[in-house]
């Protein structure tokens, strides 16, 4: 039953760095514009560096 | 940065506050350089990359952004920008833009409550599957020291989660108790509360059963409808802004003969504002300088314009037609007309504050019931076997069985499926009660100036002229942008008719067009002008010098949709009704066109409220379909409303939906939505019951386990979301 005391820690943590990063795109405000983002993904503009 | 180039400003102890004064003044200017545009023909991604290359080409442009979903984009520039350039150049480059006033749309800027509800809802959902895993490992089989370190985990979990997403209920429960009444989220509370005060025992005691992962499901799904439900209700608000903010409340003061744009909440009482061809009039006044004519049919229903000269008194909201106008403001802001009459709309009773909604007659009956029920159980057991904890176990299993989690999903679910698809043929649901309202309407009163009537002439008379009459009166009314006139080139055109030629063609401001043909004075315009009569209907009069004048007569065009509209809903077996300010001949021309058999003419905004209302009082459901000020009276007090989009704004704020295209046949279909939304409202009530049904006696008797709770509160909730998902 040993295994449980690494499993149990191991789920609790890769769940909460799921919330944790939920939470970040949602304060950045990664959800403001859905459809744009769709369609940016199509266009040549940012896609060799990052939008400074 | 500032303060070291005014070094002069701190040499007074006072100044130590500069520094934060001018900050504020630069964060201020920093807003104002803030400029909305609404594109609403962008689609792809070409369109998004065009549109922000040209915007930063623009000088003084700091910063452009689109948001495709919105349709929008926000543009940060010097404070010399102004988005009226902007718009020509994006149709310079074939995209329609529009202003939108910032003011009007920062409300919508940042939406805190719904991200908050997002976080509480990530949270409780992240918590409830990590407990429904350690759960799961209980109820297949783990024992004794496994079992209890199972549940105290669980408890770890849950007890800052209850605490953080359950906050929304708690408030609700809270400000319902203080005033002593009882609505869906005092049981919820308890549910809550209960479950894990029990569970908490029941791990101390090292028990076998612990509701935690039911507390936490509880909170996951009714937090999920309070989001939809949310949602719903923001995307409605945010294109009511938007039509709001596309009219941009901007106004032309004339000082010593200079013109100033400015804010029109800067007006003041006497100053002289300038009103173009085409634009509304901002203030109350008197009219000063120049002639044109008004239309006044927002505020009165009236199609006849009005002429004006200097010395009229204006209202707020009329529409100068013609010539340019100087009007002296005798009254701004809340003190205009236009303001007062749209109070008269908070004083009005309001249709939709006498309606309970569903789910509130639903909560109604609920609320009570589940105490009763689950306080009873309590009792019995507690008599039964004069045990605390077996009593109260099962005290808290009723709560958590009966607890609303397929009710607090019943009508959002609904609500948001029905809006989506009435969003996408046009119409903004603005009130969450609208959809049920509006399946009970039996009777539909119409307005008919901008309602029915799209608020353009067209011509009904034109066969009656010679040829040559035609072409000469098409030159005339092709000098001049007056509504008759366009409304006389488009027929002549249609007709295949080319225009005369004539020399010397020239506008004279509130009077009509001449011009000379071979030397011969040739007039088109007002009756008085021409030296004829007067007519009652909307006419031009065209005199080719030597006989007396001849009239075109107008009538309002007919709305796309009105009449298919109109048709649908008689079939339908609805009464309908016209009700109007414009005068007995207009409105008996339209009702016989449309087959509308009962009309009112002449009627005042509050003989229109009062007929709504005697309605209402004969037991009739009525549906308002208006857009003027004189209507909002009405609007309000009406069971349901339906505005169009290019109604007052006034309008639209009194009207619980408002079509969004210039097209009326979405309301037929409206109804019909509204009625099937309603049916599957009723329906999930009903699985709903149903569900309680079986499990609450299994709760009562003891033998609800956490699993069984489990499994019937996600399949009744699972139930109710596929059922209202039929309804697109």
């Amino acid at each position: 039953m040993s295994v449980l005391s690494y499993l149990i820690p191991i789920s609790l943590i890769l769940g909460g760095v799921g919330l944790l990063a939920f939470l970040y795109t949602v304060r950045s405000d990664q959800y403001e514009d859905p459809e744009g983002d769709a369609q940016r993904i199509l266009s040549g503009e940012w896609d060799d560096r990052p939008k400074p | 940065m500032t303060a070291a180039m005014r070094p002069g400003t701190s040499a007074c102890p006072a100044c130590v506050a500069a520094p934060a004064a001018e900050s504020l003044a630069e964060q201020e200017a920093h807003e104002e350089a803030r400029l909305a545009l609404s594109l609403p023909t962008i689609h792809c991604a070409a369109c998004i990359s065009a549109v922000e290359r040209e915007l930063h080409r623009q000088p003084g442009v700091k910063s452009a952004r689109v948001n495709l979903t919105l349709k929008r984009a926000t543009v940060e520039a010097e404070a010399d920008v102004t988005a009226q350039d902007l718009v020509k150049v994006l149709e310079g480059i074939g995209y329609e833009a529009h202003e939108l006033d910032a003011g009007t749309l920062s409300a919508t800027a940042s939406d805190k409550a719904g991200r908050d509800l997002l976080m509480r809802l990530a949270v409780a959902g992240f918590a409830s599957m990590n407990v429904m895993l350690l759960s799961v490992s209980v109820w297949s089989g783990a024992e004794a020291a496994t079992r209890d370190m199972f549940h105290w985990i669980s408890a770890a979990i849950a007890l800052p989660t209850i605490v953080f997403s359950g906050k929304p209920f708690y408030v609700n429960a809270w400000s319902a108790l203080k005033n002593k009444r009882l609505n869906m989220d005092v049981p919820i509370v308890l549910a809550i509360v209960l479950a894990v005060v029990t569970s908490l025992w029941e791990t101390m005691l090292s028990g076998e059963h612990a509701y935690f992962d039911a507390a936490l499901t509880l909170v996951f799904f009714l937090l999920a409808g309070r989001y939809l439900d949310y949602r719903t209700r923001a995307v409605a608000r945010s294109a009511a802004e938007e039509l709001a903010a596309l009219e941009v409340p901007r106004a032309i003061r004339v000082v010593d003969g200079v013109e100033d744009t400015v804010q029109v909440s800067e007006l003041a009482v006497g100053d002289l504002v300038l009103v173009r061809p085409g634009g509304r009039m901002p203030v109350d006044g008197e009219i000063v300088e120049g002639q044109s004519e008004l239309d006044r049919s927002l505020l009165t229903g009236e199609t006849l314009p009005v002429y004006a000269e200097p010395g009229l008194g204006v209202s707020a909201g009329e529409v100068n037609l013609t010539g340019p106008l100087v009007v002296r403001a005798t009254a701004v802001g809340e003190e205009t007309s236009l303001h007062r009459m749209a109070d008269l709309v908070a004083i009005a009773e309001s249709g939709r504050s006498r309606y309970t909604s569903l789910a509130d007659s639903a909560a109604k009956l609920y609320a009570p019931g589940v105490h009763i029920l689950s306080a009873l159980a309590f009792v019995g057991w507690f008599l039964y076997t004069f045990d605390m904890r077996t009593a109260l176990n099962i005290a808290a299993a009723v709560l958590i069985i009966t607890c609303p989690c397929a009710l607090g999903l019943a009508v959002p679910a609904v609500t948001t499926a029905a809006s989506g698809r009435l969003f996408k043929q046009g119409m903004l649901i603005k009130h969450s009660t609208a959809l049920e309202r509006l399946a009970q309407v039996d009777t539909v009163v119409f307005d008919k100036t901008g309602t029915l009537t799209a608020g353009t002439p067209e011509v009904t008379n034109l066969g009656e002229f010679p040829r040559r009459e035609i072409e000469v009166a098409m030159a005339l009314a092709m000098g001049s942008s007056h509504p008759l006139s366009l409304a006389l080139v488009d027929a002549a055109r249609e007709a295949g008719i080319k225009p005369a030629q004539l020399s010397d063609i020239e506008e004279v401001p509130g009077f009509g067009t001449q011009g000379k043909l071979h030397g011969k004075l040739v007039r088109l315009g007002r009756a008085a002008w021409v030296g004829a009569q007067p007519l009652a209907q909307t006419s031009a009069f065209l005199s080719m010098g030597e006989d007396t004048a001849r009239a075109f007569t107008f009538s309002d065009a007919l709305r796309d949709g009105a009449e298919e509209s109109v048709r649908a809903l008689l079939e339908d077996g609805k009464d309908v009704m016209l009700i109007s300010g414009d005068s007995t001949g207009a409105v008996e021309a339209l009702a016989n066109r449309l087959g509308i058999q009962k009309w009112v003419a002449e009627a005042l905004p509050e003989d229109k409220a009062a007929k709504v209302q005697a309605l209402s009082e004969q037991g009739k459901h009525v549906l308002m379909v208006g857009d003027g000020l004189n209507d909002t009276a009405a609007l309000a007090a009406a069971h349901v409303s339906i505005s169009p989009a290019s109604a007052l704004d006034a309008a639209r704020v009194a009207s619980d939906i408002v079509l969004l295209g210039s097209d009326l046949s979405p309301i037929a279909d409206a109804l019909n939505t509204a009625r099937k939304a309603t049916k599957r409202i009723r329906e999930n009530f009903q699985i709903a019951t149903v569900y309680n049904v079986i499990a609450v006696p299994l709760a009562i008797a003891g033998l609800a386990t956490p699993l069984i709770a489990a499994l019937a509160m996600s399949s009744s909730s699972i139930t109710v979301s596929l059922n209202a998902l039929r309804l697109r």
